[in-house]
């Protein structure tokens, strides 16, 4: 691990993968689209919303994963000064945050038919529309401050003390009752869920999960250009500046 | 082999089932341009500066 840590490494590393995973991506997203809308049968309960589930739990899933990371990203900063580690955070915040949005959108289009509302308070809901606020909340902050090292630690404070809301989030529909239904897909026990119904789920969380490694190496790339962009044009200004005073 | 009229309609829940996945393609799309826009702009502005600087040379 110790070897990717270095910004350089890394962006060779990300030069070179980064073609494959992008059509790995695009692969998937055919292979789970196929299987989600046309090759699965509809539920026997819920009809053809059931098509929705595969949308909605893989974002779901992502959403957590993702702010996991984060808050790991962030106390890695803290703790060890990984160099990597702030450019993990700034970038996955933001494919977290789109996830979460993807999981409130689609979770509130499928509780209209199912449950009669787009939208309730309870435990289940409340917590994950938490979770969206603390990603904007983590991206507001790492943008908030001129000195950007003040922002990063300021965010990474906030990531971690946010790793409170997962737990919460994930024992939320056994905790209170709401109108969220418990864990059904992964119980103790293993799989619970119909092998025809299995598959394009599944699909589709590999596709999130590709597209997520895809979309936070990209923004990682992005943000340690900028910082030697910044870097070069502080040099650059040196020079001029020295240029000048010679010139005196 | 269902019909395409029969699959547009989703079994009478098409309000729902095509907005959720068109609100998920719409968000994805949105975060993945948004990334590749921020990338090629500092590519650009790296290139430039390179080239400023080997003609200061």
């Amino acid at each position: 691990m110790h070897r990717f840590a270095n910004p350089g490494r890394f962006l060779r590393l990300a030069n070179r993968i980064q073609p494959w995973l992008k059509a790995l991506t695009v692969l998937g997203f055919i292979i789970g689209l196929y299987l989600a809308l046309w090759g699965s049968p509809p539920d026997y309960q819920q009809g053809e919303t059931v098509r929705i589930m595969y949308v909605h739990v893989p974002a779901a899933w992502m959403a957590l994963f993702a702010y996991l990371l984060v808050g790991l990203a962030s106390a890695s900063s803290l703790i060890w000064r990984h160099p990597l580690a702030d450019v993990a955070a700034e970038a996955m915040s933001p494919v977290g945050a789109a996830f979460t949005l993807i999981a409130l959108i689609t979770g509130s289009l499928w509780g209209k038919p199912m449950w009669g509302t787009y939208w309730v308070w309870d435990a289940r809901l409340t917590s994950f529309l938490l979770l969206f606020f603390l990603y904007l909340g983590h991206m507001a902050l790492l943008g908030a401050f001129d000195d950007r090292a003040r922002g990063q630690r300021s965010a990474a404070v906030l990531a971690i003390v946010g790793l409170v809301n997962l737990p919460v989030i994930k024992f939320s529909v056994d905790w209170w009752n709401t109108l969220h239904q418990p864990a059904s897909i992964v119980r103790m026990g293993g799989i619970s869920i119909d092998s025809s119904m299995q598959w394009p789920l599944f699909a589709m969380a590999i596709t999130f999960h590709l597209f997520m490694l895809a979309a936070v190496i990209e923004r990682m790339r992005t943000l340690l250009l900028e910082a030697r962009l910044r870097n070069q044009r502080l040099a650059a200004f040196e020079r001029v500046g020295t240029q000048a005073r010679a010139s005196e | 082999m269902m019909d395409f009229g029969s699959f547009l309609a989703m079994g009478g829940y098409a309000a729902y089932v095509w907005p959720a996945y068109g609100a998920a393609l719409v968000i994805l799309l949105a975060i993945w341009i948004d990334g590749s826009r921020r990338r090629r702009a500092v590519d650009q502005a790296l290139h430039r500066l390179e080239q400023q600087r080997n003609s200061e040379r």
